[in-house]
Order: structure tokens, then sequence, then C-alpha cells
């Protein structure tokens, strides 16, 4: 346990907090895009931010609860994003599509 | 004594890991309330998401490492990950946002909508030559 020797431990708790104070207010602009965005593509990309803040949250709270257990849970996360926005993507492209009739 | 500087020169990388990482995705979400437009806004997400979500990731793993003494490969292949993925789906969210007629702000000419046009040309012609 270094960090209890050092000192640094409360300045690291303090930081991680502030940072996920910042983390919140991030997400809250990206819902603000989330309702508002002109088309879906917009809140496609929006979507896509929020997965990846919702990443950062997750290691940010194995620091703030001194726990490694959370280090499953940024993977999951990160393959799960993965695939939803290839999902929306696919799906925005195949309704053009099926409108043109290209073949 | 060297063990203790190692320890405290760790722990200030971490900090400033933390705190890079978070800067960069307040500014990228900052950046697609903003920005104008659709291609625009995935610049700002991709680059600065990918970006603040490594730092942070980084900054954790060396607190893992400083704690506990444990090597966390899954916070390396996380990171990896999203390096990886995130190009893949900004580019299928903007080709998806052009075939639905997604114009870019303040430009005058589309190539890559005058290069579909010549190459359904190209096939249209070449059905007929058949």
């Amino acid at each position: 346990m270094s960090l209890s020797e050092s000192g640094f431990a409360t300045i690291i708790q303090n930081v991680s907090i502030i940072c996920l104070i910042a983390l919140s207010v991030s997400i809250l602009l990206l819902i603000i895009r989330v309702m508002r965005g002109p088309t879906n593509a917009d809140r496609a990309v929006a979507l896509d931010a929020i997965g990846v803040n919702i990443m950062a949250f997750a290691a940010l709270l194995a620091i703030i609860l001194i726990t490694p257990n959370f280090n499953d849970i940024v993977l999951l996360i990160g393959i799960l994003l993965f695939i939803g926005t290839v999902a929306i993507a696919i799906y925005l492209e195949k309704g053009d599509l099926i409108d043109t009739e290209d073949d | 004594m060297i063990q203790k500087t190692i320890d405290i020169i760790l722990d200030v990388f971490v900090i400033i890991f933390l705190a890079g990482g978070t800067f960069a995705i307040f500014t990228a979400s900052v950046g697609i309330l903003r920005f104008p437009d659709i291609y625009t806004r995935l610049h700002a997400a991709s680059k600065g998401s990918t970006l603040g979500v490594t730092g942070i990731l980084i900054g954790a793993f060396i607190f893992h490492y400083t704690q506990y003494g444990i090597v966390s490969g899954k916070l390396i292949l996380g990171f990896l990950f999203i390096m990886l993925t995130a190009p893949v789906a900004s580019h299928l969210i903007s080709r998806a946002a052009h075939l639905r007629g997604a114009k870019p702000y303040g430009t005058l000419k589309d190539q890559y909508q005058e290069a579909i046009d010549a190459e359904k040309r190209r096939q249209k012609q070449q059905q007929k030559s058949k």
C-alpha cells in the first residue's frame, strides 16, 4: 500500500471525484444533443460518445472505490458500445437502400 | 528511498493522466454540442473521446499497478479496442449520414457525391453494352 505512505491517496481521490463531476456535466451536454439532434445520425454520434464517457466513468469508480473488479466492466462496455453503434449505422444505411431500389 | 520516489512519480503521473483525459473528453462533449454539422460533430466525437478515454484508462492502469502490484491487461485491452473500433464506427455513421442526405456545412462542392454519381453512370453504361 504505497499510496497511504506517500500521502498522495487523498489527492488522487479528490482528483477522481472532480473528474467524475466533469464527466457528469459532459454526459448532460450529450443528452441535450440526443434530445435536440436534427437527424438520427446526430443522435447516433451522441450516444456513441455517451458510451465512451460511461467507460471512463467505470474506470474512475474503480479508483474511488479502490477495487480492481471494475476492469471487466470497462472492457464489456467497450465491446457492447461498438456492436450497438454498428447496428444503428447499418440500420440507417439500409433504410435508405430500400427506398432507392438499387437492385 | 528509491522505491518511495518512484511511487511519488507514478502518483503524479496518475493525476496528470486523469486530469488530461477528463479535459479531452469534456472538450469533445462541448464540440458535439456546439459544432454546426454532422461531420464536424463526428470529428470532435471520434478523436476527442478516444484520447480522453485512453488517458483515463492509462491513469487507472498505473493506479492499479501502484496500489496492488497487479498488471491489469483488461484496461490495456479496453483502450486498444477503443482505438481500433472508434474510427470504424465513425466512418460507418458518416457514410450512413451521407446516404441519408446530410449536407456538409459551408462547402460548395461535394466530391464524394460526385464520385458516387460517376460510379453509378459507369455501371449503367456497362449494363447497356452487355
